[in-house]
């Protein structure tokens, strides 16, 4: 079974959030957009879920901050306890500054790697993307049509409401 | 949010330009021939660089007896050279994330290049702690890994194993934290170049980004956790260098105030880096439009205002030595600034203290020429900051038979000099091969986007 889409292509910020936000209501099915840089609040007014990236960051930092804190204690009061100037095994205290600095590392690492698995961002990976400008100066709006009530030149009038520069109409795979 | 421009404020990118206009500008100075001002200058960077390889060569291969250090003095050029090349990295980091959490949008022009500077100058830093364990082919054991010698762990309440876990995840964080805000310009630079092999490295570096919403969500996302760890991050770096100092209980070095003391130094020394590097910049590679007179004028204003955090720290080590009555604590402030060492303490001052107040009038702020030679004589007054507490608390010890001077051999002096030719071959690297101006950031900030009354604000 084929797919087809609908990709209106706009030159401003103004008008990619203004249609979003008409084709929103007008409850189209949004396959994506594609911005040369990240346009606040639009993944809002697109519908998408947010990142739970947050999640991540906070189990692994905290995975990570127990980690070196049991590592420590284990190393310095169990496996090969030293007297270093008389100070107890356990000196909790000194144990903080290397605890803070893997809770970061664990959190920001593990985020970052969070991010390219979920995002299918890889070496060596083709980028597929609607238009090639979309990197530099273009937006690019990704509808799908659902089904036979689709209404491709209503949708057109739409996108020319909001100055698109381009409207174009892509079969299955298409919008790579 | 578009409502957040005003027609009162100025813009932030001057030369009213579109999306394509950024892309052209900074992409362009990549894609021309090198310019000969640019090979001068990389060359004699690259001259520096190799001055230094020689004389690490020639230390590592001979011993490190080969410094001027003495049986008083046992730590001295070394390690002020690394608290400063620490010290100059955390102004990126600053501008990187802390003026992101803070919403300041005008960091967008300057945050990629200092971030830059930032990863170059921890890697200068990084440079001297190992040379100074003397072998440093052996600098491995700092990590705690299972070893056949027992396993002997590394020493978990030491400040000095604190320092390397430190410095190790400084670096880590602020190289993905860069990388991560290159993904977007490395694309735009990926489909802007026609095929060969410009486009097979920036195409295998940029992992396949193609503008996605969906990516774009969870960047934004990634971008603020990153931005939230690095702020705190960057302050328990400096802290733990100045633990490296404050645990011990030499007078002059055992003191509370050395952590915010440091911190606040740091920044001020980076963010008068930042800006030498910012006005070559922007001279030489013309982007005069991007990093403008506003910028130099607020970048200034954080000079003065962690430049007065650093002069009342002076003044309160000073007032609480004499205040405590402590004799070696009142001895030590009185031989800082009157003792042999008195020319290095009043450098210090004159660079870090008096100069910068030049930078409270406006002419001055928004002078580049002027602005250039101040943030020059800050560089220089924060070196000898650290010089002179490291030093001058060292040198006359509780024995006075074993009272002492110290002068740097010509060993220190030019691994110094290595270390800087290290620092600009490294940016002038940058420079050549990746965009200097975050393009993904700054086109966010432009008025382009709004077609409406707000394009008032040009």
């Amino acid at each position: 079974m084929s797919q087809r889409y609908l990709l209106g292509t706009f030159e401003r910020e103004e008008d990619i959030v203004g249609v979003v936000k008409k084709v929103r209501e007008l409850n189209y099915k949004i396959v994506d957009v594609y911005t040369p840089y990240a346009v606040h609040g639009l993944e809002r007014t697109a519908g998408f879920a947010p990142s739970r990236l947050p999640w991540v960051c906070f189990a692994l930092g905290l995975f990570g901050a127990l980690f070196k804190v049991w590592f420590e204690f284990w190393t310095t009061a169990s496996d090969w306890a030293i007297n270093v100037g008389g100070k107890p095994w356990n000196s909790l205290p000194a144990y903080v500054p290397i605890t803070f600095e893997v809770m970061v590392l664990f959190a920001g690492l593990s985020t970052v790697f969070a991010f390219f698995w979920s995002s299918r961002l890889f070496p060596g990976k083709k980028p597929i993307m609607p238009d090639i400008r979309v990197t530099n100066d273009r937006f690019v709006l990704v509808l799908e049509q659902e089904d036979s009530t689709f209404d491709v030149a209503k949708v057109q009038r739409i996108f020319k409401r909001f100055n698109t520069v381009k409207v174009e109409e892509r079969q299955e795979g298409g919008q790579g | 949010m578009a409502d957040l421009y005003s027609t009162l404020r100025q813009p932030l990118i001057a030369g009213n330009k579109s999306l394509g206009e950024v892309t052209n500008d900074v992409s362009g100075v990549l894609e021309r021939k090198t310019s000969p001002l640019w090979w001068r200058a990389f060359m004699a960077s690259l001259l520096f660089l190799l001055i230094g390889a020689a004389a690490i060569t020639y230390q590592v291969a001979t011993g490190i007896g080969t410094w001027g250090l003495n049986r008083t003095v046992g730590w001295a050029f070394d390690i002020t050279n690394f608290v400063f090349w620490i010290g100059i990295g955390h102004a990126g980091t600053l501008i990187s994330a802390v003026l992101f959490l803070f919403r300041q949008r005008w960091r967008t022009s300057v945050n990629r290049a200092a971030e830059a500077m930032t990863i170059i100058a921890v890697m200068c830093a990084g440079l001297f702690p190992l040379i100074h364990m003397g072998r440093p082919w052996l600098a491995f054991w700092m990590f705690p890994y299972p070893n056949m010698r027992g396993s002997l762990w590394v020493n978990f309440r030491s400040p000095l194993v604190w320092d390397f876990f430190a410095i190790s995840t400084y670096f880590t964080i602020s190289l993905v934290f860069w990388y991560v805000g290159l993904l977007p310009d490395l694309a735009t630079i990926r489909d802007r170049a026609k095929a060969g092999i410009r486009k097979k490295i920036f195409g295998l570096l940029s992992l396949g980004w193609n503008g996605s919403l969906r990516t774009w969500n969870r960047y934004e996302v990634l971008y603020l956790l990153l931005a939230g760890l690095a702020t705190p991050l960057v302050v328990s770096v400096h802290t733990i260098v100045s633990w490296d100092f404050a645990t011990a209980v030499i007078p002059g070095w055992h003191s509370t105030i050395l952590p915010p003391y440091f911190v606040a130094g740091a920044i001020f020394s980076g963010m008068a880096m930042v800006l030498t590097l910012m006005i070559i910049a922007r001279k030489v590679m013309g982007l005069e439009d991007y990093i403008t007179l506003r910028h130099l004028d607020v970048m200034s204003k954080l000079i003065i205002v962690t430049g007065s955090i650093v002069g009342l720290a002076y003044a309160t080590e000073f007032f609480i030595a004499m205040y405590s009555e402590n004799p070696y604590e009142t001895f030590l402030f009185k031989n800082r600034a009157l003792g042999p060492f008195a020319w290095a303490y009043w450098t210090m001052v004159l660079c870090n203290v008096i100069s910068p107040q030049l930078l409270w009038f406006k002419r001055i702020r928004r002078n580049v020429a002027w602005v250039f030679v101040l943030t020059i004589l800050i560089n220089v007054g924060m070196w000898f900051e650290r010089f002179v507490i490291v030093v001058t608390s060292l040198h006359r010890d509780y024995l006075p038979s074993s009272w002492t001077y110290y002068t740097p051999t010509l060993i220190e002096v030019l691994t110094l000099l290595g270390s800087f030719g290290l620092f600009f071959t490294g940016f002038l690297l940058f420079c050549r091969f990746l965009p200097v101006i975050a393009m993904a950031e700054v086109k966010g900030v432009l008025s382009h986007g709004h077609r409406s009354v707000r394009s008032g604000s040009r």
